[in-house]
């Protein structure tokens, strides 16, 4: 096995459990309040990454991508809770975000011990594997089981986003190799 | 008629005849326009654009995230914030390839014609 699939074997090992997490809204869907803790706790943990990235990292194209990864995330983010705010929504914790959180510290305590390549390595290969599982759950649970039109249409803004940060993760891997 | 008057009478036929005939060969070049294209929901508002040379293209990002106009030929990279609008005057012919380099699922084509 190539450096390559094992880093990305072993990012998508860490999000498995939150496959099996949104899985469990099959029949019912998630509620809007639940929908916003996801959302959000999703962001979160990507500006965490993105924040650590920047910290260790020395590469600039991984450097630029982490910008930009906090950049964006804090912005929808930042529309997700105001959103919220309006429509007098209180976010829901559920076993999805619990899911997120418990995969998400797992990864970054991982990356925490890593340094150069390695760390780069790692983080574009997780980034790759996290906006991949983040936007299935998107399409597949959370738009579809959304309620309020506004929260629809910030996931569906959401969902574009986190597609478009799929593909320029997938070239940064490609670049890093 | 003398034969001084009949050739003044041709030479202002010919000069009226070449003027019609310039105006009919060298038709006047349309004024340049300002096309304006709005950045919304992670999309260029007009996809296809057909414009011509000294004609200029206006961005203006109305999303909630950072984008760029970026000519994948790098005729051109412009940044534009939240809010805010970047423009560019089209300077040769072509078919130009744009995209947002921060989010590269956006994309646009420019055809820039003479």
């Amino acid at each position: 096995m190539t450096m390559k699939k094992t880093l990305l074997t072993a990012a998508a090992c860490g999000l498995f459990a939150v496959v099996g997490a949104t899985a469990v809204w099959a029949a019912a869907g998630p509620t809007d309040p639940q929908i916003a803790h996801i959302a959000h706790t999703a962001g979160v943990i990507d500006i965490k990454t993105g924040e650590l990235a920047l910290k260790k990292s020395h590469n600039k194209d991984v450097r630029a991508f982490a910008e930009e990864m906090v950049r964006d995330h804090k912005a929808v983010d930042k529309q997700a809770l105001d959103l919220v705010a309006k429509l007098k929504v209180t976010p829901e914790d559920n076993a999805t975000s619990q899911a997120l959180n418990k995969g998400a510290a797992a990864e970054y305590a991982k990356l925490e011990k890593l340094s150069g390549k390695a760390f780069d390595h790692e983080y574009a290969a997780n980034e790759v594997a996290y906006h991949k599982t983040v936007n299935g759950a998107l399409e597949n649970t959370l738009i579809p089981s959304a309620h309020n039109p506004q929260l629809k249409s910030l996931l569906e803004t959401g969902l574009k986003l986190f597609r478009s940060h799929q593909e320029h993760a997938e070239h940064l891997v490609h670049e890093l190799h | 008629m003398n034969c001084t008057k009949a050739l003044r009478q041709l030479a202002v036929v010919a000069l009226i005849g070449s003027g019609a005939l310039a105006s009919c060969s060298a038709p006047s070049r349309p004024a340049s326009k300002t096309y304006v294209v709005t950045m919304a929901n992670m999309d260029f508002s007009a996809k296809t654009l057909s414009a011509h040379v000294g004609d200029t293209i206006q961005w203006v990002n109305k999303d909630m995230f950072r984008h760029s106009a970026t000519a994948k030929d790098g005729s051109f990279d412009i940044d534009i914030d939240v809010g805010q609008s970047g423009s560019t005057k089209l300077t040769k012919p072509g078919n130009v390839q744009v995209t947002c380099k921060y989010h590269p699922t956006m994309t646009q084509q420019i055809l820039v014609n003479p």
